[in-house]
C-alpha cells in the first residue's frame, strides 16, 4: 500500500498519468462536475463554496462546473448521493464518483480527496 | 415517585410483555437506547416497535438503517409476518438506508451532520411520523472521521429528536466495559434497554433488561424474550408479585381415593401440585387421571410433555383405561411435546406462556419438570418455576408438575429447590419387599386442607389407578403379595378366633344343658319325695279319721255317753 511507485495496484479511483505536464493542468481535457451540498447559508457552507471555487480556479480553470444544492430547499436530494455530513462535495465527473466532507479549509486533503494532487513520486520528476 | 404525581407519557410498543415491564412502553417523545451484541435482536425489536406503532397505534414511523438496505430489511422481517412494502405503500412507514463507506470520504475541514438531520426530518415530515428508529447509530462513528465533531453532533441529534417530539429508538453495539462501543448511553439519558444472548448449559437464551428508565418505575430483572413467527415476546412474570387471588374451589384428582386423602375434595383450583417419584412409579398415570377428570368436567387442559411423544403418552394411558385421544379430538386437551434441550429455560417459559395465552386452559401439566435441571442450574429452574407458577396462579390455572427423582437420594432433598413453591406434594415411592417392587403414595404436604397422613399402596390396573390400605408388618410397610400374605394370615387368624369362640359357646351351652338336666332331676326327685310325703300325711290323716269313726261307732254300740268316752279312749 505504501509503495507509490507501483501504479498497477494503486487505488482504482486514481486517474492515470495524464497530469504531469506543468503541475497545473493535472487532468485531460475533461470537464469536471462537482456538486456541493449545503444546508442553508451558514458560514460553513459559504466558506466551503469559496474554498471549492478557489481550488477549482487554481487547478481546473475553465474546465469545471459547480452545482450547489441546498438541502433545506431540496431535502429529497440527500438520499440520492447518500449525504450525511454537511458540507459534502461530490465529484460526479470524471468517474468514479468521489466524496469529500468538510469546508475544504484543508486544501491538501481536499486535493487528495478529489484526486487532484499529484503523488509525491510524480512531483519529483 | 414523581411518576405517580405526574405520569410520564408513554408510547406502547405493542411487544408482548414489554409494555408490562415498563408500565406502558417507551417514554413518549424521547429517545431510548437499545444496546446489545450482534444478533441479539436489536433491529427486530426496533422494527416491531415501528410496525406495531403503525398498525396498532396509528403512529407512523421512520426507520433509518445504517447497516442494511431497505430491501434486506424488508426480507429479514418478512419472517415475522411484517410486510414492510405494504406499510411503505400506505405511508405508515418510511425506510431510509444511509450508506457510509469510509474510504470514499476525506475530511477536509469542519463539518456537521446536517445532511442526516435533513434526511430524517424529510422522512418524518413526509409521513407525519411519530416514531423513529436509528439502527445502528454507531455506524456513523465507524464511517465518518473526527469523533469530536460526531459526539457533538450526536448530542445535537438526540436533542433535535426530542424537540421534534418523536419517540425514538437508537440502537448501539455492546462495547467492552460499557454498554455501547461509543458510549451512546451518555447521550441517551431517558431510557436504556440492553438485550443479551447468553449460553447456559448448551442452550442460548435471549434476555432483556431495562437498565434505566428516568421518571418511571420499571422491572429490573433480566427478562427472557423470544423471537418467533409472531415477533418478540418478553416474559415479565416476576413483575406480577404475590397478590393473586386464591380460589376455594376444589377439583378432583381423578382418583376418588386420592380425593379422600386430600380432605375429601381434591386439589384447590389454581394451586400447584408436584408429583415426585422415582422412575416407573406412575407419575404420568396420575397426571393422566387428573387431565382426564378435568376434561370430563369440560375444562381445557394443556399437557407439556418433555420426554415422551403425545401419541406414546396416549397409548400408555389407554392401557390403564384412560382414553385421552377423544379429549384431544374434542379440543379439550392439547399436547405440546418438546425436548428440554431444544431451547433454553427461558425459551421454554416463553413457549409455555404463549401456549397458555392461546389455549386458555384451566389446568396445565408439565411432565416431567426436572428434565430441565441439568448441572447446577437448579436456581434458575426455581426462578423459572416461580415465574411460571405466579403466572398460572394469577390466571387460576391449576398446575401439575411431575418430577423424577433418582434413587439413592433423599426425595425431600432432591426436590427441595422447588418444593417451597408447591401447594400439594404427592410422593410416589417404590418399596422393595419380598422380592417385589410395589408402589406407594403419600401426601407429603397439602396447603390449606386436612390431608391424610397415611401411606397408600398405589396400584396401576387396567381400569386405572387404585389406592389400597397398606399394612404395617414387623419389617415395615407391607405391600404387594406381602400385603396379600399378611391379609390372608390375618384372615385365618380371625377365623381361628371365631371358631374358638364358637367352641366355647357350644361348651357353655352344653354345660347349661347339663346343669338344667341336673336341676330337673333334683326337682323331680324332690317332687317325688314331696309327693310321697304328702301321700303319707294324707294316708295318716285318713287313717285317723277312720279311727275316730270306728271309735264313735264302738261307743254308740256300748251306748256310752260322750263323757265316758275319754277314759275309754285311753283304754283301747
Amino acid at each position: 500500500m505504501n509503495q507509490p511507485d507501483q501504479d498497477d495496484n494503486d487505488a482504482p479511483g486514481r486517474v492515470p498519468s495524464n497530469h504531469d505536464r506543468d503541475g497545473q493542468d493535472l487532468t485531460g481535457g475533461e470537464t469536471w462536475t462537482l456538486r456541493l451540498y449545503v444546508a442553508g447559508q451558514t458560514p460553513k457552507s459559504l466558506s466551503a463554496f469559496a474554498n471549492l471555487q478557489a481550488l477549482c480556479e487554481k487547478h481546473l480553470a475553465g474546465r469545471y462546473r459547480i452545482e450547489v444544492i441546498d438541502l433545506l430547499e431540496q431535502p429529497q436530494l440527500a438520499q440520492g448521493d447518500q449525504i450525511l455530513a454537511i458540507p459534502t462535495v461530490v465529484r460526479r465527473l470524471p468517474l468514479p464518483i468521489r466524496k469529500i466532507i468538510g469546508d475544504l479549509s484543508d486544501v491538501e486533503r481536499a486535493l487528495v480527496g478529489l484526486d487532484l494532487r499529484p503523488s509525491p513520486a510524480e512531483k519529483r520528476d | 415517585m414523581s411518576s405517580r404525581r405526574d405520569p410520564l407519557p408513554k408510547a406502547p410498543t405493542g411487544i408482548l410483555g414489554f409494555d408490562e415491564i415498563t408500565e406502558g412502553g417507551l417514554p413518549r417523545g424521547r429517545p431510548t437506547l437499545i444496546c446489545g451484541s450482534a444478533g441479539c435482536g436489536k433491529t427486530l425489536f426496533a422494527m416491531e416497535f415501528l410496525v406495531r406503532g403503525a398498525t396498532q397505534f396509528e403512529e407512523p414511523g421512520v426507520f433509518i438503517a445504517f447497516e442494511e438496505t431497505a430491501e434486506e430489511l424488508t426480507q429479514n422481517v418478512a419472517s415475522l409476518g411484517f410486510d414492510l412494502d405494504e406499510l411503505v405503500a400506505r405511508e405508515q412507514l418510511a425506510l431510509d438506508f444511509v450508506a457510509i463507506e469510509r474510504n470514499e470520504l476525506e475530511e477536509t475541514g469542519d463539518f456537521d451532520l446536517s445532511g442526516l438531520f435533513i434526511r430524517l426530518g424529510y422522512a418524518i415530515d413526509s409521513i407525519g411520523a411519530k416514531r423513529v428508529v436509528l439502527d445502528t447509530l454507531e455506524a456513523v462513528f465507524a464511517g465518518l472521521p473526527n469523533p469530536v465533531i460526531l459526539r457533538a453532533e450526536l448530542r445535537r441529534l438526540l436533542r433535535w429528536l426530542k424537540d421534534k417530539g418523536v419517540t425514538a429508538i437508537v440502537t448501539g453495539e455492546r462495547g467492552d466495559g460499557q454498554l455501547t462501543r461509543q458510549g451512546l448511553e451518555e447521550y441517551v439519558s431517558d431510557c436504556v434497554i440492553t438485550l443479551d444472548h447468553q449460553q447456559r448449559e448448551q442452550t442460548w437464551t435471549r434476555r432483556l433488561r431495562v437498565v434505566k428508565y428516568r421518571g418511571s418505575s420499571h422491572g429490573t430483572n433480566d427478562y427472557p424474550f423470544l423471537i418467533d413467527a409472531q415477533g418478540l415476546s418478553v416474559t415479565p412474570i416476576t413483575s406480577l408479585g404475590l397478590d393473586h387471588t386464591v380460589s376455594n374451589e376444589r377439583i378432583s384428582t381423578g382418583i376418588t381415593r386420592l380425593d379422600a386423602m386430600l380432605g375429601d375434595a381434591g386439589y384447590f383450583r389454581g394451586s400447584s401440585i408436584l408429583v415426585s417419584g422415582t422412575a416407573g412409579t406412575g407419575k404420568s398415570s396420575l397426571a393422566g387421571h387428573f387431565a382426564s377428570a378435568a376434561c370430563a368436567r369440560g375444562e381445557r387442559v394443556l399437557y407439556f410433555a418433555f420426554e415422551e411423544s403425545p401419541s406414546q403418552i396416549q397409548r400408555n394411558l389407554s392401557a390403564i383405561g384412560l382414553d385421552l385421544a377423544h379429549w384431544v379430538d374434542q379440543g379439550l386437551l392439547q399436547f405440546h411435546a418438546t425436548r428440554p434441550s431444544f431451547s433454553g429455560l427461558e425459551m421454554h417459559l416463553s413457549l409455555i406462556h404463549r401456549a397458555v395465552q392461546q389455549f386458555e386452559p384451566s389446568a396445565v401439566i408439565l411432565d416431567p419438570l426436572n428434565s430441565f435441571v441439568s448441572g447446577n442450574n437448579t436456581l434458575e429452574v426455581k426462578a423459572m418455576l416461580t415465574r411460571l407458577i405466579d403466572f398460572l396462579k394469577t390466571r387460576q390455572i391449576t398446575a401439575l408438575f411431575t418430577s423424577l427423582t433418582t434413587g439413592g437420594e433423599s426425595l425431600e432433598r432432591t426436590d427441595s429447590a422447588i418444593s417451597s413453591l408447591i401447594d400439594s406434594w404427592l410422593l410416589l415411592m417404590a418399596v422393595n419387599t419380598g422380592g417385589e417392587r410395589n408402589r406407594t403414595l403419600s401426601v407429603l404436604k397439602s396447603r390449606g386442607m386436612a390431608h391424610s397422613n397415611q401411606t397408600r399402596e398405589f396400584l396401576i390396573t387396567n381400569d386405572g389407578i387404585e389406592l389400597r390400605e397398606v399394612y404395617l408388618g414387623p419389617d415395615g410397610v407391607l405391600t404387594g403379595s406381602a400385603r396379600a400374605v399378611w391379609e390372608s394370615a390375618e384372615e385365618s387368624e380371625r377365623l381361628a378366633r371365631r371358631q374358638e369362640i364358637e367352641r366355647r359357646q357350644h361348651e357353655l351351652e352344653r354345660r347349661r344343658a347339663v346343669l338344667d338336666a341336673q336341676i330337673t332331676a333334683l326337682r323331680q326327685e324332690f317332687e317325688a319325695q314331696e309327693a310321697e310325703t304328702m301321700a303319707m300325711i294324707e294316708r295318716e290323716r285318713e287313717r285317723e279319721t277312720q279311727r275316730q269313726q270306728d271309735r264313735a261307732s264302738v261307743a254308740s254300740l256300748r251306748r256310752a255317753g260322750p263323757a265316758q268316752r275319754s277314759p275309754e279312749a285311753n283304754n283301747p
